[in-house]
């Protein structure tokens, strides 16, 4: 067990709960999505599962240990977060941005040396985007952006890595760029994932659990194919959708299509 | 990081690091030579080769060691300060703006030295009071900015915004109550900036502070790069975000502190000198910092230089940073606009 919430409720201060007592675990290898409604809560539930907020009752258990007893170092050796997409007041190349992200393996003079150098251009090799070293990460393309933020996440070693809606704003390359990439992280190296989401056609195609989140406060959690049913998802959003299965190549794609809004009973 | 002749490998060349030792060096040689009795270098040079055997009885060693050494170490010290503060503050507010009296040290200091020189205090004790305002406004607005979660970077520019104009207001008042035929001129030319006052026992007890902000920042400069991203990133990296901050806020508020109280306000260089190490360098503060003490002490020297050459009055440090610092950071910006986005 890589990740443990457990009864988690978490509200601003003087303010009613946003989170009401969720409960949910991810082994290791294995990806989580997380759905819902915008403005649910979905990125309040990814910075309070990792600690960037406290819980307001309940925990998180990060290999069985509670996260509030563990050191801002303890934590983000295992763990990589990478925010929604963003610019930067200060524009760093590929490498350099690369680098910050071994920061929770440096001591507190300590700067990144040749080793670090070294393991950043493996990296960026590996995900095949060397060609990215020296550009300026604010000149980058979402798609490019995305791969270097990776690319940072993955120089700390992680055994989780928190991703906040790593594919919106891409294009269908740069979807399945991202996409595969994380698939391949934790089918085949064993590094978790947890990713928001607004496309459960994404989710349905590499995740193994799902949480969605209604806007009645409750969740359902599961097996993704079992979450993501078109009973529940029109639920959850409030949209009329239709599940299409297309065989494809020995497998079956499932794609999740919204079409309309139902019509509201007059109250 | 882009391989150049200046960088390679995740390090400045032996070429680079000399360049910057070389640079406030031989600007410090050259400005020992100029001013209203122009010394050839070879002069100067014996002069003080002379001064570090016990030679002290030349004419030119009263101007290069008693005039003009003093000027110029205490250029170097303010220069390299104020210029490691101001880039200190870019990165840790995220904001290329952001200067070295943001959360409000340099009002708190000039409210200090006011009173100071209202009650005809000495130079030293106008120091020292200024020295304690400045660390005294900004401990009111890490006061301020301080809730139960922690200070938010915003809060914290806003605090420091308010207590600012607080105590310009204090400021102001202060002088409106100041004698206008002999008080008031002296605390407004104070104000401007100036390194007249130069003495070695002055740079003795403002530099230790000073040395000491420049060392920590120096020492710690790639974490800047950490602050420098978004809040949950920089919590993500796995350093002590408020710590690591306030360390940072110390040396730079220590190095303002002491340096508005040694010299007055010197505007400008903490925004502008940052600005020209990044177009060299590019944003990486591993790189930035030590550029910026180099071309922040130089550029320095030069400007007391010409505030002491350039027409028969000693010209304020304040209006020569202004009007020799804007224009080239217009030129600097124009021909580099894609660099800070």
């Amino acid at each position: 067990m890589i990740l443990e919430v457990k009864n988690g409720s978490f509200g601003y201060p003087k303010q009613e709960l946003i989170l009401n007592n969720i409960n949910l675990t991810l082994n290791e290898g294995k990806i989580l999505a997380i759905l819902g409604p915008n403005g649910i809560g979905k990125t309040t539930l990814l910075k309070c599962m990792v600690g960037l907020l406290p819980w307001r009752s309940g925990k998180s258990l990060l290999c069985g240990t509670d996260i509030a007893a563990m050191t801002p170092r303890q934590i983000w050796s295992v763990i990589s977060y990478i925010p929604q997409s963003h610019t930067f007041a200060f524009s760093f190349t590929g490498l350099e941005m690369v680098m910050l992200g071994r920061s929770s393996h440096l001591g507190a003079f300590e700067q990144p040396g040749a080793k670090e150098t070294k393991m950043a251009q493996d990296i960026m090799e590996r995900i095949g985007i060397s060609h990215l070293a020296d550009k300026d990460c604010n000149r980058m393309s979402g798609g490019e952006l995305q791969m270097v933020l990776i690319a940072r996440a993955l120089i700390n070693e992680p055994k989780l890595i928190i991703l906040d809606e790593p594919e919106t704003g891409l294009d269908f390359h740069n979807q399945i760029l991202v996409l595969d990439m994380i698939e391949r992280l934790a089918h085949q190296e064993g590094i978790c994932a947890v990713m928001n989401t607004h496309y459960p056609t994404n989710a349905l195609s590499i995740s193994d659990e799902a949480f969605m989140m209604n806007r009645s406060g409750d969740f359902i959690f599961g097996r993704t194919e079992e979450v993501l049913t078109e009973e529940h998802i029109s639920r959850s959003f409030d949209v009329n959708v239709v599940v299409s299965q297309l065989p494809y190549e020995n497998r079956i794609i499932k794609s999740i299509i919204p079409v309309s809004i139902p019509d509201r009973q007059p109250a | 990081m882009k391989h150049t002749i200046w960088i390679k490998n995740n390090r400045f060349t032996a070429m680079a690091v000399i360049l910057m030792i070389l640079l406030p060096l031989i600007t410090a040689l050259i400005c020992l030579c100029i001013g209203r009795m122009s010394l050839p270098v070879s002069e100067v040079a014996d002069t003080i080769l002379g001064a570090a055997r016990g030679r002290t009885d030349s004419q030119s060693y009263s101007i290069v060691m008693k005039l003009r050494m003093p000027r110029i170490c205490m250029a170097v010290i303010v220069g390299a300060g104020l210029t490691c503060a101001g880039a200190a503050f870019q990165s840790l507010f995220s904001n290329p703006l952001a200067t070295p009296d943001i959360l409000g040290v340099t009002s708190g200091t000039c409210v200090g030295a006011i009173l100071a020189i209202l009650l005809s205090m000495g130079i030293l004790e106008t120091q020292l009071i200024a020295l304690a305002f400045g660390l005294a406004s900004v401990w009111v607005t890490l006061r301020l900015a301080g809730g139960r979660e922690g200070s938010s970077v915003v809060f914290l520019v806003l605090a420091g915004v308010i207590i600012s104009s607080l105590f310009n207001a204090l400021g102001s008042l202060l002088k409106y109550t100041a004698d206008p035929m002999d008080k008031l001129p002296e605390i407004t030319y104070w104000l401007m900036g100036s390194f007249t006052s130069a003495t070695y026992r002055k740079i003795l007890i403002g530099s230790p502070f000073i040395l000491i902000g420049i060392a920590v920042i120096y020492l710690l400069r790639w974490k800047l790069n950490i602050l420098s991203l978004s809040e949950d990133e920089a919590k993500a990296s796995g350093i002590d975000l408020k710590k690591t901050r306030l360390i940072f806020i110390l040396a730079a508020t220590l190095i303002t502190a002491s340096s508005v109280s040694m010299c007055g306000q010197v505007g400008w260089i903490g925004l502008l000198i940052p600005h020209c190490a990044r177009m060299l360098t590019g944003s990486n503060n591993r790189y930035v910092i030590p550029v910026s003490i180099s071309l922040g002490a130089s550029f320095m020297i030069f400007i007391d230089t010409l505030s002491r050459s350039i027409s028969v009055i000693e010209l304020p440090l304040s209006i020569l940073t202004a009007i020799i610092g804007a224009p080239v950071f217009i030129s600097l910006l124009k021909k580099n606009r894609g660099i800070l986005k």
